[in-house]
């Protein structure tokens, strides 16, 4: 599963909000990758989804796959768009 | 695939451009060059259009001392529309002809004082470089005894705490989490870091250190060429580990084969000496003793002797 999303924090994905995000993401069970141009990084590792250099308005694409893939990926997104 | 265009090799190389400064912004799609020799001659048949152009004094003189019409006529065969760019070295003089017809098709000619095949070889290594297949990876880098080990395996399984013993024991960590690679060339992986992150090393509990400024600057590299994977994974009792070392596992990345070993993960295991002493069996290995090999064709003697003597 896989969902496009828009960066919309308001100073974009600063390393507090990444290590929030990569908690987030460790909660679910399913393999979390986050794409950015052509690189796709474990968005259960905080380095990897760091070394995007996440800015307000970057897109970005959130992949999940595992049984709670649904739930991971709408809850990852909400994090990242909203403001 | 990263994009390289014509703008990138001007700034790298600070070539001056002559004509078609419209063509400026086009794609290198090829990392070849041609010098089209045979062009000037009139042979344009298999002519490589797509690859940056190189003339010479060979063909530039060649060229001088043709007639008007076949001037005219060679260098709008030698500007196509997809020709990236030509370029004239020894700073010799552009011809008239060459940069008429280079406005018209747009392709940029450039000008630089070094020689044909200097240019060539530092262009061919430019381009390779920037056009080679990229992936990255979620592990770690770290240079062990010289051999480039890449560690795999589930977040949490605790590489970045194997990385950190294996610095403090004298190791070379390249990139922690996220491992950018490039195949230069057939068979060659490099692994470095992305920029962001180079250095750094995230361990649970700690928070982000700084290797090199930590261990110093013998602890870290900035770029190695990838010659195992260790996949650590939880141990699974219902699987079967490799207890001899016989067989090797390959993986793919990009389009080259490297070796890995799946190394189960439990407490009290000391990963780090065992990924440390992994590389050193594999260079040993690479050198040409295999002691798994080695004890495997021993007890085969030994065996076919108690054969005979029954």
């Amino acid at each position: 599963m896989e969902k496009k999303v828009t960066v919309n924090l308001k100073s974009g994905l600063q390393a507090r909000a990444a290590s929030s995000f990569v908690q987030s993401a460790n909660r679910f069970q399913s393999d979390v990758y986050i794409q950015k141009n052509n690189i796709k990084v474990n968005a259960k590792s905080i380095m990897g989804l760091m070394s995007l250099g996440l800015a307000r308005g970057s897109e970005i694409i959130i992949f999940a796959e595992g049984h709670d893939e649904a739930v991971a990926i709408e809850e990852l997104a909400r994090l990242v768009s909203e403001e | 695939m990263s994009k390289v265009t014509i703008s990138d090799v001007i700034n790298k190389f600070n070539f001056e451009v002559v004509s078609g400064e419209e063509g400026i912004s086009k794609p290198v799609l090829k990392s070849d060059l041609s010098r089209p020799g045979l062009v000037m001659a009139g042979f344009d048949e298999y002519y490589p259009a797509k690859r940056i152009q190189i003339l010479g004094k060979t063909e530039l003189t060649f060229f001088a001392g043709l007639n008007y019409e076949d001037r005219q006529n060679r260098m709008s065969r030698l500007c196509q529309l997809d020709t990236p760019g030509i370029i004239v070295t020894r700073g010799l003089d552009v011809p008239e002809e060459l940069i008429i017809a280079s406005e018209y098709a747009s392709v940029p000619v450039m000008k630089t004082p070094a020689k044909s095949s200097r240019i060539e070889s530092k262009l061919t290594n430019y381009l390779e470089y920037k056009l080679a297949p990229t992936t990255a990876v979620h592990g770690v880098l770290i240079d062990i005894y010289g051999v480039g080990v890449l560690i795999t395996g589930q977040s949490g399984v605790g590489k970045s705490e194997t990385a950190l013993e294996l610095v403090k024991r004298g190791h070379r960590l390249v990139a922690d989490d996220c491992v950018e690679i490039h195949q230069e060339e057939d068979d060659k992986l490099v692994g470095h870091a992305p920029e962001l992150i180079a250095h750094l090393l995230e361990i649970r509990g700690l928070g982000i250190i700084n290797v090199m400024t930590l261990f110093g600057a013998g602890a870290v590299r900035t770029y190695k060429q990838i010659s195992l994977i260790i996949n650590l994974e939880n141990w699974d009792p219902n699987k079967v580990y490799d207890r001899l070392g016989l067989d090797e596992q390959y993986v793919k990345i990009i389009d080259t084969e490297i070796p890995k070993m799946v190394v189960p993960v439990r407490p009290g295991r000391n990963l780090a000496i065992i990924v440390e002493v992994a590389a050193m069996n594999f260079r040993l290995k690479k050198l040409g003793v295999n002691a798994a090999e080695q004890f495997a064709n021993k007890l085969t003697d030994v065996i076919e002797d108690a054969e005979r003597e029954l």
